[in-house]
Parts: C-alpha cells; structure tokens; sequence
C-alpha cells in the first residue's frame, strides 16, 4: 500500500533499503536516513536489520533443536524430536547420496544449520511485507527489511564461509602441491597453456562462492519483490495475487534453502576428490 | 544492496551457529537415531525368533496333544476292561458267597434237625415206659427194659 506521502518509487525503494549502522562521511556514528546515506558509509557499515533477523533466526533454530537433542529419547519420538529428526536424517541422506560415508564431523551439521537457518530467513518472505516494517516505522525506525536471505551480504557471508572450509580441505586432503598442481593442468594438460589453465580454474573457484551466495540472494530478492508490486494494488485485490505467489513462494523457499545446502555438500565433496577427472 | 561489514558478521554468526550446532545437536541427535535403529533392528530380529519359537511350540503342542489323545484313548480302553473284570469278579464272589450262606443255612438246618432228633432219643424211652405204664397199668422197670428202650432210641 503506497502511503499518501509516498509514491510508487519511493514505497519500493523504501522496502529495499536497510537500517544500515555505520560512520556518516562526516565523522558521525549513525544510523542511515537513505540508501544514498549507506552507499557513502563505505565498507564498514552493518545492516542492523539483517543481523538482528539472522540471529534471531539462529537462535530460534538452535533453539529448537537444541531442546529436542537434549530430550533425545531412543524410545518413541515426541512431536518436537520427530521434526527435527527428519531434518537430521533428510541432511544425512542427501550427504551420503553425494559426499558418501567419508568420515567428516564438520558436513552433518553444517548441512543441517545452512539448511534451517536458510530455511527459517526464507520463511520470513511469507510475513506480509507491510506488517513489520510499519511496526517498525511507528516505533520510529525508518528502514527494516525482515528478509535477510534478500540481503547479499547475508547470503555471501554464509557461501564464504562455506568457500573457506573448501579452501581448507582442498590443501588438508589434497596438499598445497597437488591443489595448484590441480590449478594449472586443468582442462588442458599441456605445459603452455598453464597460464591459461590457471586464469580459467581462478574464476571457476571464485565463481562458486559467488554463484553459491548469489543465488539464494536473487531468488528470495525477486520473491521479494514481487510482493512489494502485488502490495502497491488496491487492498481489496491484492489477495488475487499475493495468494497464488505466496503458495508458490513456499516452494521457492524450501527450494533455496536446499539448493544452498545441497551445493555446500556437492562443493566439500568435490574439495575431498583426489583422484583426476 | 551494498556490500559492507555486515558479511563479516553473518559469517561469524554463520560460523558460531555451525559450531553450536556442531556440539550440542547434531551428535546427539544422530546418537538417538542410531540407537533407535538398534533397538527396532534387535526387535525385528526378536520378533522374528519369537515367531519361530511360536511355530515350533506349536508343533510340540500338537505333537503332546496327540500323543495324550492317544494315551487317554488306551486308559480308557484299559479301564473299561478292567472295570469287565471287576464286575465279572464281584459276581463270582457274590455266588460264592450265596453258595456259602446257603450251604451254611443248610447244615444249621441238619444241625438243628440232629439235635431235635438227639432230645427226641434222649426222651423217647422215658415216652415210651410212660406209654406202657399207661397201657398196663403197672410200673415199668426202666432197668429190665433198658435194652429194648435203647433199640427204640436207636431207631429213630
């Protein structure tokens, strides 16, 4: 719903920005007023929005399982257990499918916390995109995006964090020889065209992480945003659309949510091959 | 969208989460499944065995049923000879014994019969000089007649 001060522009525009944190170019510590504002804050600006939605999220999420692994019982599973147990196994099944039964302590519940975590960020694109940032806005806070999977530092944050660990599994299974030997002599195996080998295999390395953030990030922004344009209709014909979007967008998020845990399993696994393809 | 310090936190919080949830769920959890695993394997293995077990007690049970119909059926055969037997000795008792009263009431009879006949003897000739006397008139020496009393005794 497009206020009365507000046009069309200005209504999406204001549900893409955050509360970015950071040093004003002036010297002030503040919060943003505008998306301009953030852009000259430079690097070392924090969305509040993000990390406030994330961390809830992460807590929710350990929460839950966290009271359920605790009340774990061998005998017949309650309801709460039942849940989270399916998560544990769908997790453990989708890594023996692809990363086999390799003995590795970090994968399990990496998998499991990209997977809820996503899933739970994700989720937050169901709420009605006016009802928290207008809590917001009466309380006086002027920007407060409730998605954080639409904010590409989230999503880059977690795939370089996934892009670390195959970084070091790369030189802890394969050695820092065999990994740049791997570098140069893909795809061709010739010494003079290692140059060349070594630029295409750099931009397929860094491509992963990107791609890996990115993808998430562009699914859940476009979701996003296809609420905000349903919402700038009459009220009385937005349910026309944001009905069949919203169950469509359920999906989407489960989709998402796998498709990043999925991709942090396929990318460990393909840091834990040896042998020559 | 613009990139700032805000990736550096959600890659720690990313990294802080994973952590947690390295240590306080997902072994635990993956314990119970195991386990639970165990437990429902061990119990189909034991219902499995119970089964088993259930057949052959069965065949055992028919097998004792059989041989117990067959035991009764010979106890009873038994029995119902046994019971012939009785009968068949009870009524030879029983006509021996009557052969015995009978034979027993036979001799009191004779015994009663002699007797009458001794106290008979032992009175006739006193009958007998009472009759004479009678008839002669006259007093009978028992002592003279003593021998023709005794031949009259005798007789009877």
């Amino acid at each position: 719903m497009a206020g009365d001060t507000l046009t069309s522009q200005e209504y999406i525009q204001h549900h893409l920005t955050n509360l970015a944190y950071g040093k004003h170019p002036d010297g002030t510590w503040g919060f943003a007023k505008s998306a301009q504002e953030i852009g000259e804050m430079g690097f070392w600006a924090i969305h509040v929005d993000t990390m406030f939605w994330s961390i809830l999220l992460g807590f929710v999420f350990l929460g839950l399982f966290i009271v359920a692994a605790r009340s774990a019982t061998t005998g017949v599973p309650g309801t709460l257990q039942n849940l989270c147990e399916m998560a544990v196994e769908f997790v453990e099944e989708n890594i023996t499918q692809v990363f086999g039964s390799r003995p590795n302590a970090i994968i399990g519940p990496l998998s499991l916390t990209i997977l809820v975590w996503v899933f739970l960020m994700n989720l937050m694109d169901l709420v009605p995109v006016d009802f928290i940032p207008q809590a917001a806005h009466l309380a006086g806070v002027p920007y407060f995006k409730v998605v954080s999977t639409t904010d590409p530092n989230a999503t880059l944050g977690m795939a370089i964090g996934v892009f670390i660990l195959v970084l070091y599994y790369n030189f802890k299974i394969k050695g820092p020889v065999k990994f740049a030997k791997g570098l140069v002599t893909h795809p061709v195996p010739k010494w003079f065209m290692y140059p060349f080998n070594f630029v295409l295999e750099i931009v397929d390395l860094i491509a992963k992480p990107l791609s890996h953030g990115l993808r998430l990030f562009g699914n859940l922004y476009a979701g996003e945003m296809i609420f905000i344009l349903i919402a700038l209709l009459p009220f009385y014909a937005q349910w026309l659309l944001s009905l069949p979007w919203a169950i469509f967008h359920i999906l989407i998020i489960c989709l998402q949510a796998f498709v990043f845990m999925i991709l942090t399993i396929v990318y460990l696994t393909q840091a834990h091959e040896t042998d020559e393809h | 969208m613009n990139i700032n310090a805000t990736m550096l936190g959600q890659l720690i919080s990313f990294v802080l989460f994973v952590g947690v949830c390295m240590k306080y769920v997902w072994p635990l959890l993956t314990e119970a499944l195991r386990e639970r695993q165990q437990i429902i394997t061990q119990g189909l293995e034991n219902a499995a065995a119970a089964e088993k077990q259930l057949e052959s007690a069965n065949d055992a049970a028919d097998i004792a049923l059989e041989e117990a119909k067959k035991q009764a059926a010979e106890l009873i055969g038994q029995a119902r000879s046994r019971a012939n037997q009785i009968v068949e000795e009870a009524k030879d008792q029983a006509s021996d014994e009557a052969t015995r009263i009978v034979q027993g009431a036979q001799s009191d009879i004779d015994q009663e019969i002699n007797r009458a006949r001794e106290e008979l003897r032992a009175r006739v000739s006193d009958l007998a000089v009472e009759g004479a006397e009678k008839i002669l008139e006259s007093s009978v020496d028992r002592n003279v007649h003593q021998g023709m009393l005794n031949n009259l005794a005798a007789q009877l």
